[in-house]
């Protein structure tokens, strides 16, 4: 986890570099607010995973002698189909589409995300279809 | 931030160097410049103003860059090609890593990096520059089309599309365009200048030009501004002063200074509505 | 080898192993699949389509020009042909098929992952594509027809005065939908890659094509959202009467542009950087040698992107109102981390054993086209040179040198891992015919686009009544773009004669990494083994344990009779 945070924070700290130089150099102000919110991305992620690196075991795949054997368990839930990331997407669809030509696709554009939303929280909770 | 304390006698010893490693890297790059003259143009041309003549040279040196690093690629590429071609089932040496070699390929691009950099500021310095000039020409690009003013003078020519308007300037003068937009985005671009700008609305983008011989050059607007784009020609004409002097008195007549006058209010009409006065849109570079 | 762990490792809470998956099957299936393998090849189908819709675009724009005053198309439409060839080509093609198609199927098989962090999310990133892709396309169906400003789009040119109509409100919505489509993508590779790589899968040891995915996704992450906020600032100043691109209600028509190439920029790299990483493995693997530098390139790789959020401005040299200095040098330093790749891909190739195959003569059509479009760039870093190339065919070229040079990677890419993907080889014979035309179209199409922009022929022209002895040079670039397209059509004739021809076994090239340690294609969840990992070639040093790669100065151990073996 080390290497990922520092990755982070070496990158906000170069932008924060470059920020604080191109600011007061140009004066020009969205520009300066960009890149100020860049470093910031870099740091608030970066900072975290430092912190959590600092107060987590080592993790298998931190561990360069690790054997495969160290990584046996349970990963993680995938499920293996799921008919909710297409129902957002048409919802997503739809809602851009009221954009272009009326709202009243809003209705079915919100209905499909807020079906997809509850749909799938609920089916993440019984751990996915397989 | 505060920075460490360097030991007293660091600091000048450091900036030495610097100014050192500068003047290397800039040297044979300067040398190449001057002698612009007998190196050929690499497909672009050296214009007719001063800038023009300069930002050509600089091109020269940058092909000559290019030319040898590229040169040196696409040999070192085909070498390999050629020369390690698979020739058999046996697996080669698995040599990853050769520390000065790579920092060589690091340092040395860096230095030409800031040779170029230094190259480029001195050429940029003198496009960019605004010296004083009695001559203004205040251009407003329009959809689609172009206006020339004289402020000062009567005279004022517009014109849409390929009707071409003609922009008159007189030769070795240094002339000041105020350059603006009344709608969307234009570009200023005059092949035989060297140089384009955007028009902006709202923008009074400033400089100066030098044309150096007399003679007709096209000139053409290169910012996508809608559907007339392709079209959008203008002329700048660089005559005699005595000539220039002629044709602007030729602006005379009761219809012609009225509707210069009645150009120039509008136009600072729309110039008084923009953002100009923004510093932080403006103030830089110069 | 005793170093192989049998059997499997990810254990799932339901099926607890790896027997097939018994999902729904036909349409129903792939509407409903989280399985990053079959998402990643509906991206890679839907962003061939978009290369050849974008191409058919290209060869009318092509047709047009091929004589000064062209009647093909009206003014009007070939403002929306160019309009909508970039933006399909940039937005709908390029990145995509770089971050949806070949990470999505291959970067969590690099790491010995079952699957995307969040599969269902990876599926939603493919829905929002592919509505996005249609939304931005159907400006065509509409009465005042697609956008036509440019893809870039610039204020105020992109305002409701300038351009009414629903085309160009279908263009900011489809990218608003690809952009979440990017965005969703980005945090499932970063979580992807911080949390579910293999036990000693260090970060020191990913492949160079999933550390490139890694930035490529910590930069969309960056960009990306910069773009969504601009967009919706212009649809409101469209719809809603705000004035923030408008100079009439005290706006700033260049805001739109800082905010425009803040994400542009950086995008330019978010489509490189996927391709670079696909090079680099396959001049690896066919010269049969570790990549030379591999530190050295992730440095490299990581310092563009630190750097390419400070350039933004080089497109904007002209505007007269950024700061010269600053981005001309910030521009120039990138060329610095480039070099470096450069020279490491040749390094790579030095002393190795160099197998010309489809993919590796691919990987090396785009070296030199790169080359020549990075050199290019340069120049355009330099503000005095940009004034008289910037806006001219001189900028075309440019770009095309390096996006054609992508367009080889991306064709590298498919004939490496489309075995991987399909289990299937495609025709070698055809593949090189392929790329000759590819190659050859390439530089016959864009080298005269540079020497008509520094003979001052502007881009976004429908005619050039004015300078009609520009015909010969754009002629030649149409002939070169009619062989670019030749080039795809061979593509579609070598994937429909070699369908399900020439089986490729799991790992057809002797390959490295660990995608090509499990079988073609790979088992739901990816793995029924996996090798110990102990350098950044698993599958390389399982294969031949007795040539892993060697430090500098250290030599190789007494056994050269063991190459023999091989
Ligand atoms: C089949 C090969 C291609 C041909 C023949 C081609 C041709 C062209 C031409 C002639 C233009 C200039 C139009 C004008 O300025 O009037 C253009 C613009 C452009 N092309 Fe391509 N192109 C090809 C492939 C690509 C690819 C692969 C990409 C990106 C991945 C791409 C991205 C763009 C972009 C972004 C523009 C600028 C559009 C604009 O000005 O708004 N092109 N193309
Ligand atoms: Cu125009
Ligand atoms: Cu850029």
């Amino acid at each position: 986890m080390k290497v990922e945070a520092k990755i982070l924070l070496g990158l906000g700290l170069f932008f924060g570099l470059m920020c604080a130089v191109y600011w007061n150099w140009s004066l020009e102000n969205a520009g300066g607010v960009m890149m100020f919110a860049a470093m910031l991305l870099g740091f608030l992620p970066g900072s975290y995973y430092y912190w959590w690196s600092r107060r987590m075991k080592q993790r298998p795949e931190d561990n360069p002698q690790a054997t495969q054997t160290q990584g046996a368990g349970v990963v993680g839930a995938f499920p293996g189909s799921s008919i909710f990331p297409f129902v957002m997407g048409m919802g997503a669809f739809f809602v851009v589409l009221a954009l272009v030509f009326g709202i009243w696709l809003l209705v079915p554009g919100l209905g499909l995300v807020v079906w997809a939303l509850l749909g799938g929280t609920a089916e993440g909770r019984r751990g996915g279809q397989h | 931030m505060p920075t460490p304390a360097l030991p007293p006698q660091g600091a000048p010893d450091r900036s030495r160097r610097w100014r050192r490693v500068r003047r290397a890297a800039a040297l044979p790059l300067a040398a190449l410049v001057l002698s612009g003259c007998t190196v050929p143009g690499f497909g672009a041309s050296a214009g007719v103003t001063e800038s023009s003549k300069s930002a050509f040279h600089l091109w020269q040196g940058f092909s000559i860059g290019a030319v040898i690093i590229g040169a040196l690629v696409v040999v070192l590429m085909i070498y390999a090609m050629l020369r390690y071609r698979r020739k058999g089932d046996h697996i080669p040496v698995q040599h990853q890593y050769h520390l000065p070699l790579e920092v060589i390929y690091t340092v040395v691009p860096i230095l030409i990096v800031f040779g170029l950099f230094a190259a480029t500021l001195v050429v940029e310095n003198k496009a960019t520059a605004n010296p004083q000039t009695n001559v203004v020409v205040n251009v407003n690009a329009f959809q689609w089309g172009w206006q020339f003013l004289y402020p000062g003078t009567h005279a004022l020519v517009y014109g849409q599309t390929t009707q071409s308007p003609t922009m008159e300037i007189p030769v070795n003068t240094n002339v000041h365009i105020n350059l603006t937009s009344t709608d969307v985005i234009h570009g200023f671009y005059v092949h035989a200048f060297n140089f384009s700008r955007y028009a902006l609305p709202g923008v009074v983008n400033q400089f100066t030009i030098r044309a150096q011989s007399t003679g007709t050059f096209f000139g053409q607007c290169t910012q996508l501004c809608g559907l007339y784009h392709s079209l959008m020609f203008f002329q700048v004409k660089v005559v005699s002063a005595s000539d220039y002097a002629k044709w602007i008195a030729s602006f005379n007549n009761p219809a012609d200074i009225a509707a210069a006058a009645a150009a120039l209010k509008t136009t600072n009409a729309e110039l008084a509505s923009g953002v100009a006065s923004k510093n932080t849109y403006t103030k830089f570079g110069r | 080898m005793t170093d192989v762990l049998d059997p499997p490792v990810h254990v799932e809470p339901h099926d607890g192993g790896h027997e097939e998956h018994h999902g729904p099957t036909g349409i129903l299936n792939w509407l409903t699949t989280t399985d990053h393998k079959v998402i990643g090849l509906s991206y890679t189908v839907t962003a061939v389509i978009m290369l050849v819709i974008g191409g058919l675009f290209a060869e009318i724009i092509r047709g047009q020009l091929a004589t000064p005053n062209g009647t093909l198309v009206s003014l009007a439409q070939y403002n929306e042909l160019f309009t909508m060839h970039g933006s399909v080509m940039i937005y709908l093609f390029a990145g995509p098929f770089a971050f949806g198609a070949l990470a999505n199927i291959i970067v969590p098989i690099q790491i010995g992952a079952p699957d995307m962090a969040f599969p269902r999310l990876n599926a939603l990133s493919y829905w929002l594509y592919l509505t996005g892709a249609i939304t931005m396309l159907s400006g065509f169906f509409t009465a005042g027809g697609a956008a036509n400003f440019g893809w870039v789009g610039y204020a105020p040119l992109s305002n409701s005065l300038n351009t009414p109509g629903a085309g160009a409100d279908l263009w900011i919505g489809g990218l608003l939908l690809t952009g979440f489509s990017a965005i969703f993508t980005g945090v499932n590779l970063v979580a992807t890659i911080f949390y579910l790589r293999a036990p000693g899968m260090t970060m020191f040891r990913m492949p160079i094509f999933t550390w490139n995915m890694l930035v490529t996704a910590i930069l969309i992450l960056l960009a990306f959202p910069v773009l969504t906020a601009g967009l919706i600032m212009l649809y409101a100043d469209r719809h809603f009467g705000t004035h923030i691109y408008s100079v009439a209600g005290g706006g700033v028509p260049v805001l739109w542009q800082h905010i425009f190439w803040f994400w542009g920029h950086p995008e330019v790299y978010i489509l490189a950087l996927p391709f670079f990483g696909m090079v680099t493995e396959i001049i690896a693997v066919f010269s049969r040698k570790p990549v030379f530098g591999y530190k050295g390139m992730i440095f490299a790789t990581l310092t563009i992107a630190a750097l390419s959020l400070g350039v933004w401005a080089h497109h904007m040299f002209t505007t007269g109102v950024v700061l010269l200095p600053f981005f001309s040098i910030m521009s120039l330093l990138i060329a610095v981390p480039t070099g470096i790749k450069m020279f490491n891909w040749i390094g790579t190739m030095w002393r190795g054993q160099i197998w010309f195959s489809t993919a590796m003569l691919m990987a090396i059509g785009f070296l030199f086209t790169f080359l020549i479009g990075g050199l290019t760039g340069i120049y355009l870093a330099s503000p005095p040179l940009d004034f008289f190339t910037h806006d001219t065919y001189f900028v075309v070229a440019h770009f095309h040198s390096v996006v054609m040079a992508l367009v080889l990677a991306g064709m590298a890419g498919l004939y490496y891992w489309g075995p991987k993907i399909t289990g299937y080889l495609l025709n070698e014979k055809i593949g090189k015919a392929q790329f000759w035309f590819l190659f050859i179209g390439s530089q016959v199409f864009t080298i005269p686009l540079y020497i008509l922009g520094l003979q001052g022929m502007p881009r976004r022209m429908a005619v050039y009544p004015h300078d009609p002895q520009w015909k010969m040079l754009n002629d030649l670039s149409t002939l070169g773009a009619v062989l670019i397209g030749l080039s795809t059509v061979l593509f579609v004739v070598n994937v429909v004669v070699s369908w399900k021809k020439y089986p490729a076994g799991d790992n057809p090239w002797d390959a490295h990494t660990l995608e090509w340690f499990t079988t073609s294609p790979p088992p739901h969840h990816n793995f029924y083994r996996l090798p110990q990992i102990r350098s950044e070639r698993p599958t390389w040093d399982h294969n031949h344990p007795e040539h892993r790669a060697l430090h500098h100065g250290e030599h190789e151990p007494a056994h050269e009779n063991a190459g023999a073996k091989q």
